[in-house]
């Protein structure tokens, strides 16, 4: 194992983050400030409580898990698409790396950003509601394998972005719809039926569910199927990285 | 494989989707310790080869050597050992340049070293710049940058493409001194260049590439041997059929029309024969019209062996 590469990358990554800091951190915190402005004093007041748990405390979750995925994909995509545009990927690819040892510089970066920003995102959320977190340790595992599936994901789609216009198109028209309609700001219950039945299909919805049962012991879905969906995410992100490195798929001639 | 051969290419073939080849069976042993000159025109194979030999190309088929280690089944310990300064100016512009080092010495799984960096980056006039962003440098400054990232994990081969492209005189002199420096300390050296002068100046040993082929590889010593050659044509008033047996010595061809005598000689040698020979030809009883000299350089053997392979 290649441990000074896996560091340096990481470094580098970390680096840019807090370089970067007011739109790697503040920006997300801002947005969500004038999220709970927004749908939870201004709409949240007429809205009554959801399942037992006040509005603005139910959407803290959702808020979470969206800065999150969204923050992942950005923040890995432009990770390694940007040495894929400038060619210092090149060096990337010369050198004693490893597929393996790549993916966990930039990957791992990416991941503890969004853990980061996550964190920044609950604390600042007490300013505006009480928060209990019933299950501490379950709220921990899903803000990790959300970040690292959605990172591993950022990743793919930077390898497969040919220019700056292809990195925004997956999360623009792919992941805001899904984020937005994972249920973030509501509860599926509170769809019409059929559309419920629709809801199921977006994986998203797994994610945002099991966070939010971590917090409040509430669920759209059970969270054993919750924690299955992200698991299989990541599993099948894990897989399509491992046949691109092995491929040479976008990088590699 | 030659017995001290660093790096052995064997049959190195690499072709693209579009059914393009771009190389067509390299075989090239390079020793260890020495500089060689890697000249071609423009879509040689001069850059798939390099990219190739460092892992950045997949090869169709054929195999590297690197140290030993076959560059596929051994990557790691062969990537270990190679050094690589693109062509083109691509780094990471909004950090320093001391990290950009740190980042490459990291990279390679050497352990930080900031002592071994103030060296290389003194070395190559950086030092005072440690500090500025990449993207603040001119551009003979950030090739600079480029030699010091390749030079700071401690490559045993060294890979140049094309290093003093767009670079001023100053700068050119300046590497080649670094280059001398590095072959002193036991590097092996590879580098492509568009400056025959360079190659005169630097290498051990000229290759030089076509459509994807090596079609010569020489010590540059033989090579300058033939450029200190230079021909002397006499043009005689009547056209001969034969050479007189009283010239045979002095090895002369005769002209396709056979009025004129070529005799080839070294210039750097203390008796040319020049006055000896038209001595000779006076005796035989031959009439001279015209007396003409010229010499041929690396540049031209280099256009001659590319026209002729084109």
């Amino acid at each position: 194992m290649n441990i000074p590469a896996v560091r340096v990358i990481f470094e580098r990554e970390m680096a840019r983050f807090f370089r970067t800091i007011i739109e790697s951190l503040i920006s997300p915190v801002i947005s969500t400030a004038l999220y709970f402005v927004v749908f939870g004093a201004a709409i949240g007041d007429r809205i009554e409580m959801v399942e037992g748990v006040s509005y603005g405390a139910f959407i803290v979750p959702g808020l979470i898990m969206l800065t999150v995925m969204t923050q992942s994909v950005s923040n890995a995509s432009f990770a390694i698409f940007f040495p894929k545009y400038i060619r210092t990927i090149d060096e990337l690819l010369a050198a004693p790396v490893s597929y393996v040892e790549i993916v966990l510089g930039y990957v791992g970066a990416a991941t503890v950003k969004s853990v980061l920003i996550g964190a920044v995102i609950l604390l600042t959320s007490y300013i505006f509601v009480d928060l209990p977190i019933q299950h501490p340790g379950t709220m921990i595992l899903f803000l990790l394998l959300t970040s690292f599936s959605f990172s591993l994901l950022g990743f793919i789609i930077g390898i497969w972005a040919a220019d700056f216009q292809q990195l925004q198109i997956v999360p623009l028209l792919v992941l805001t719809p899904l984020i937005f309609l994972g249920g973030s700001f509501y509860s599926i219950d509170m769809l019409p039926p059929a559309w419920q039945t629709v809801a199921l299909f977006n994986p998203v919805v797994y994610l945002i569910s099991g966070f939010r049962w971590a917090f409040f012991g509430i669920a759209d879905v059970p969270v054993a199927v919750s924690l299955a969906a992200i698991v299989a995410f990541t599993v099948i992100c894990i897989a399509i990285v491992a046949w691109i490195f092995r491929t040479g798929w976008r990088i590699r001639q | 494989m030659t017995a001290n051969a660093i790096v052995s290419v064997r049959d190195l073939r690499k072709s693209y989707k579009t059914g393009f080849e771009a190389l067509k069976g390299v075989t090239l042993d390079i020793s260890e310790g020495e500089i060689l000159a890697l000249l071609g025109p423009n879509g040689a194979g001069k850059t798939t080869l390099i990219s190739t030999i460092c892992g950045i190309t997949r090869p169709t088929s054929g195999s590297i050597t690197v140290g030993g280690h076959d560059t596929l089944r051994d990557w790691r310990a062969a990537r270990q050992m190679i050094g690589l300064v693109p062509q083109e100016l691509s780094l990471e512009s909004f950090d320093t340049v001391m990290n950009v080092c740190r980042f490459s010495r990291g990279l390679f799984g050497k352990k930080p070293d900031d002592a071994h960096l103030e060296k290389i980056l003194t070395q190559l006039s950086l030092w005072d710049k440690r500090d500025s962003k990449v993207i603040a440098l001119s551009g003979g400054m950030k090739r600079r940058v480029l030699i010091a990232k390749a030079l700071s994990y401690e490559p045993r081969v060294l890979f140049l493409d094309e290093p003093t492209a767009g670079v001023d005189v100053d700068l050119r002199r300046d590497m080649w001194r670094v280059v001398g420096d590095l072959r002193a300390s036991g590097v092996t050296i590879i580098l492509t260049t568009h400056y025959i002068e360079e190659a005169e100046a630097i290498a051990d040993r000229i290759a030089v590439i076509l459509k994807g082929e090596i079609i010569l590889t020489e010590d540059k010593a033989a090579l300058m041997s033939r450029m200190g050659r230079k021909e002397l044509s006499v043009r005689l008033a009547e056209p001969l059929t034969a050479i007189p047996d009283a010239l045979a010595p002095f090895n002369l061809t005769l002209g396709p029309q056979g009025d004129t005598l070529v005799y080839t000689y070294d210039t750097r040698s203390e008796k040319t024969g020049i006055t000896t020979l038209l001595n000779a030809i006076r005796d035989a009883g031959l009439q001279l019209v015209d007396l003409d000299t010229q010499e041929s350089s690396l540049e031209d053997i280099f256009l001659g062996l590319v026209r002729s392979g084109q």
